[in-house]
């Protein structure tokens, strides 16, 4: 003999219970799933601010190297028959194809004016998609995980996640790890630092600046291809795979701050954050008030808006990024 | 102030001539596609003369104004989609609404400088990208058809190919013609001053953000008006019009052919698209020639094909 | 000058290009995905159409057949870029291909308003076969919502008392979708709509789909989506937990790369390279012998079904295409041998066929192939004929 008030409440214990659950497992795996992408697009952003910041270099082909490092790794695994060695093959060759491009175009477009170095960059992207569409055809390729990847990590008690895209973690924080141990506690680093700030001045102490903006390039373009090559079992690998990430990276890179990749990396897990939380949980709180087709067509355009937003608002209070890098 | 005569004029006049005559050789030949070829050629031509005024002349390098390809198109398109077919309604709204969000973005963004100022024009025009794009009512990524062109007044129709043509060249004749008197004027001329230096042109005494601004909603508008008649070219819009690459494409028709002259986004505007498909005649990788040649024009052509007839001209 | 010239001398290039006189040969426009991961789709389509060419002597009516392939690159505004090339510069009599929907919704228009028939060999939403069906438009394929409606059959037939849908978020897999609704009589606790064609990690919609305890999960995801999709659906522990059941995800282009994974996953077609009829042994005998190490998919049997539907107007109305009524009474009358058994036209232009059940197995030689199971329904009409004008 409950009054209705009191059942009411008694079931809403149940269901309380039985429902809290799942959610926060979703929540969790969710939240997984955007620090491995913003660990991606860190990767990715990293080499783009160096660039910029050491060689004032606008270089909208980035997405290109990020590209050929998909492409390459799922040829030299295909060869090899071995995930790991296509991988650590595919970096080598990205790495060399990114030095190839500094010495042969890159070079020539130092000190101009960053549209030259915008059409430039866009005619190499053109060049790059119709290249790789004449090496590996038309059809893109597939990079199949190797089966001891291919399962799934018990990471918290109810909450499973795939092994593939932890290891995806795990090597984007080394990598990010080496990257602080390059910058702040070797010469190189020292210089690389230094041509950020200054760059005039670091070429008038006599030091090989041809070669440090070689090596950088270099670098960058390893990262990229790293991130490429990372994605490619999960996402995909196909032509013009770089121009729809490419101004993320940009967007990450004007947050963070042009030259800092402390900056690149902050931004860049808070930008993974927004698109993959807000693409989740739009849908579902657009669900509320609209229809099932409204709310998920609206929902992964509102989570990209937000990052525009958040770059806009970034730019007219704080200009120079979060952490800006250079000093004048 | 009369226009000199010089080979970079002629050749500009004698190319609108040719286009006045080609539905006539059209005609002749009966080459249909042609004709829908250049109309398309002649609205990106005025898409690419709307942005010449702020990026050629006024140093603004926007690498959003196919945002306002995409708001024109859609103006049309939302509207013929809820049955408001009459161009009297949808026109001035595209125009309208273009001038708006020009207003809105160029105020927020000329207050940076360099690639921010690239970055913050192109993120506005993603916004406007992703905003289209989760529109389902609107077909979304799917685009949206449009089943009747905008309605006239008798005998303007639309639907007839060889009209909607002269339509097409006579606004872009009256954008360059508009555009050419305002840069010759006071107002262009301290436009361009701006963009050579801002702060000497500040410290004279011109409000040189006002300026910037006003151009950039008169450049906005014209786009916008590019944007309805593509929507109406195509009978469909959808929000690929508005993405980066395509920004890219205006930005590269506009260096092509000359950046800050009269002429020049039109020569730039038939050459990529006359090169486009001539080269994807002959072979499927055309791309790989259009890559390198544009990375060539920039870094020994920096006046595009207008820089190239004045150099004749003179030597 | 040279400007000028260079301009004028472009034009008379393009003007030189394709000048036919009236039916001489046939010219056919095609229009697929030749780029991007889904191009072993559109290769599959050419191949068949191809080899159908072969069959019938690269002749049709006695008259020459020449093709124009597009390649839509997966986009709707290319597709219909491409589809008004077809019709205007190559001045095509028919326009054959479409994989997808959007790229179809796209393209009608202009189809329809030059009077040129076209053929859609795979694509199928709701609105061709219902408020927007054309005289001009054909499908030898189905209308998005019949297969997986045949499915929803299945799946009571089953004993799936609740379910949860998945699937991407374009005119298909709504269709798709509401689909299976209209025919499962249980309750669907959760349908989700993922990004397309980008996105490619389905981890959040699996979780929540765990998350609810379904009986089963229906999803659609065509090409190389399918193949993630069961990847993930693996690699997220519901294998073996909660069955899947699916449409258009498993066909011979996908099942070589999903191999284990789509075993035991059930799946709805109204084409499987077994069907016992003389016409579909010739088709899958003679694919195998022209593309050794490549299998036809129910996308290829279709355009291979295109072609000959073609073959027959043409052969009927003697050549004279002109004829623009006659021309559709012939394709009307779809006198052909389809490699389905029996074929017959709806009112509106759909076809009029049967489903069947497929299941992924493993063959003596280790190969994966699918296999007919059993017919779940026979001779079933789309639920949107009643919509279209044309009676």
């Amino acid at each position: 003999m409950m009054t209705a008030v009191a059942q009411w409440r008694r079931r809403r214990l149940f269901i309380g219970d039985r429902d809290r659950r799942p959610v926060m497992t979703l929540f969790i795996e969710q939240c997984l799933n955007g620090l491995q992408f913003g660990l991606l697009l860190f990767l990715l952003a990293a080499g783009l601010t160096l660039v910029f910041g050491i060689m004032d270099l606008v270089n909208l082909a980035h997405g290109s190297l990020y590209m050929l490092g998909a492409y390459f790794a799922a040829t030299f695994a295909a060869w090899t028959g071995s995930f790991v060695f296509g991988a650590v093959l595919a970096l080598g060759a990205t790495l060399l194809v990114g030095m190839a491009v500094e010495v042969i175009a890159m070079r020539r477009l130092y000190g101009r004016d960053h549209l030259d170095h915008v059409l430039a960059t866009f005619g190499l992207i053109l060049f790059f998609d119709e290249l790789v569409r004449l090496i590996w055809g038309a059809g893109g390729m597939s990079l199949p995980l190797p089966s001891w990847l291919n399962t799934s990590v018990r990471v918290l008690p109810g909450v499973d996640y795939s092994a593939y895209k932890l290891s995806i973690i795990v090597v984007s924080l080394a990598v990010a790890a080496f990257l602080y141990f390059l910058i702040m506690r070797t010469r190189l680093g020292m210089l690389i630092r230094a041509g950020a700030s200054n760059r005039e001045m670091v070429g008038a102490l006599g030091v090989n600046i041809k070669l440090l903006f070689t090596l950088v390039f270099g670098l960058g373009a390893a990262l990229a291809g790293l991130a490429g090559l990372m994605q490619a079992p999960i996402l995909t690998v196909q032509i013009g795979m770089g121009e729809n990430i490419l101004i993320l990276a940009f967007v990450i890179t004007v947050i963070g701050g042009i030259g800092s990749i402390r900056g690149a990396f902050v931004a860049a897990i808070l930008v993974g954050f927004i698109d993959t939380l807000g693409r989740a949980y739009f849908t579902d709180l657009l669900r509320l008030a609209f229809t099932k087709e409204t709310a998920a067509t609206a929902a992964p355009a509102l989570s990209s808006m937000l990052i525009y937003l958040l770059m806009a608002i970034v730019l007219v209070i704080r200009p120079e990024g979060l952490f800006p890098a250079s000093s004048k | 102030m009369t226009p000199t005569f010089n080979l970079r004029t002629t050749v500009g006049l004698l190319l609108l001539l040719a286009l006045v005559l080609l539905p006539v050789y059209v005609e002749l030949t009966g080459s249909r596609f042609l004709l829908t070829l250049f109309t398309r050629i002649v609205i990106l031509a005025l898409a690419a003369v709307s942005l010449n005024l702020i990026l050629g002349y006024g140093g603004m390098m926007s690498f959003g104004h196919a945002a306002y390809l995409g708001i024109g198109g859609y103006a049309v398109g939302m509207l013929a989609f809820e049955g408001i077919t009459s161009g009297f309604v949808q026109w001035p709204v595209a125009l309208l609404v273009s001038a708006f969000f020009a207003f809105v973005i160029g105020a927020l963004s000329l207050r940076t400088r360099g690639v921010y100022f690239i970055m913050i024009t192109l993120a506005f025009a993603q916004m406007a990208y992703y905003i289209v794009a989760g529109l389902a009512r609107y077909g979304g990524d799917d685009g949206l058809t449009i089943e009747k062109r905008s309605q006239f007044i008798a005998p303007i129709n639309l639907s007839n190919k060889v009209q909607f043509y002269y339509i097409c060249l006579v606004l872009l004749c009256g954008a360059i013609y508009l555009v050419w008197r305002l840069v010759n004027s006071r107002f262009g001329m301290a436009l361009q001053g701006a963009r050579s230096n801002d702060t000497r042109m500040r410290a004279i005494g011109f409000p040189t953000y006002h300026y910037k601004l006003i151009g950039f909603v008169i450049a906005g508008t014209l786009c916008g008006l590019a944007g309805a008649l593509l929507a109406n070219h195509t009978d469909f819009v959808s929000p690929a019009m508005m993405y980066w690459t395509r920004s890219g494409d205006l930005i590269i028709m506009v260096v092509l052919g000359g950046m800050g002259s009269t002429f020049g986004p039109l020569f730039g505007a038939v050459a990529l698209l006359v090169l486009e498909e001539v080269l994807s005649g002959i072979t499927e990788h055309w791309q790989i020639i259009l890559g390198p040649l544009l990375l060539l024009v920039v870094l020994f052509a920096r006046g595009g094909i207008d820089g190239l007839l004045g150099k004749a001209h003179h030597g | 000058m040279r400007k000028v010239l260079l301009a004028a001398s472009a034009a008379v290039l393009l003007a030189v290009g394709p000048a036919t006189a009236q039916n001489k040969s046939i010219k056919i426009g095609f229009i697929s995905t030749f780029s991007g991961p889904v191009a072993v789709i559109g290769n599959d389509m050419r191949n068949s159409f191809e080899l159908a060419l072969d069959h019938m002597g690269r002749k049709m009516g006695g008259l020459s057949v020449e093709v124009v392939y597009e390649d839509d690159g997966f986009k709707p505004e290319v597709g219909k870029q491409k589809t008004d090339k077809l019709i205007e510069s190559d001045k095509v009599d028919f326009i054959v291909g479409y994989i997808w929907s959007n790229v179809l919704l796209a393209s009608m228009k202009s189809a329809v308003d030059a009077k040129t028939f076209l053929i859609t060999s795979n694509a199928g939403p709701h609105q061709v076969a219902g408020e927007q069906c054309s005289p001009f438009i054909f499908s030898t394929s189905w209308q998005n919502d019949q297969t997986p409606q045949a499915m929803g059959h299945y799946m009571n037939q089953k004993g799936v008392k609740t379910a949860f849908l998945i699937g991407p978020n374009y005119a298909a897999g709504k269709d798709m979708l509401g689909g299976v609704a209209s025919t499962f009589k249980g309750k669907i606790v959760g349908q989700e709509l993922t990004k397309w064609p980008d996105q490619l990690d389905f981890s959040a919609e699996l979780a929540k789909a765990k998350a609810e305890k379904p009986d089963a999960i229906f999803v659609f995801y065509p090409g190389k989506a399918g193949v993630q999709f069961l990847s993930q659906y693996a690699q997220s522990g519901l294998k073996g937990q909660i069955p899947l059941y699916t449409a258009f995800t498993i066909d011979e282009l996908s099942l070589p790369l999903q191999k284990d994974l789509a075993l035991g996953v059930p799946g709805a077609q109204e084409w499987v390279n077994d069907l016992p009829n003389d016409a579909n042994k010739k088709f899958v005998a003679d694919y195998l012998k022209k593309y050794p190490g490549l299998r036809p998919s129910f996308y290829g049997a279709q355009t291979y079904d295109a072609a000959n539907l073609i073959a027959s107007a043409v052969e009927a109305t003697n050549g004279n295409l002109s004829d623009k009524v006659a021309v559709q009474k012939a394709l009307e009358k779809a006198d052909f041998k389809s490699v389905r058994g029996n074929f017959r036209f709806n009112t509106n232009h759909m076809p009029i066929q049967n489903f069947y059940l497929q299941d992924a197995v493993k063959d003596q030689d280790g190969n994966y192939v699918l296999k007919t199971v059993a017919t779940i329904v026979e001779d079933n009409q789309d639920r949107f004929v009643t919509q279209c004008h044309m009676k």
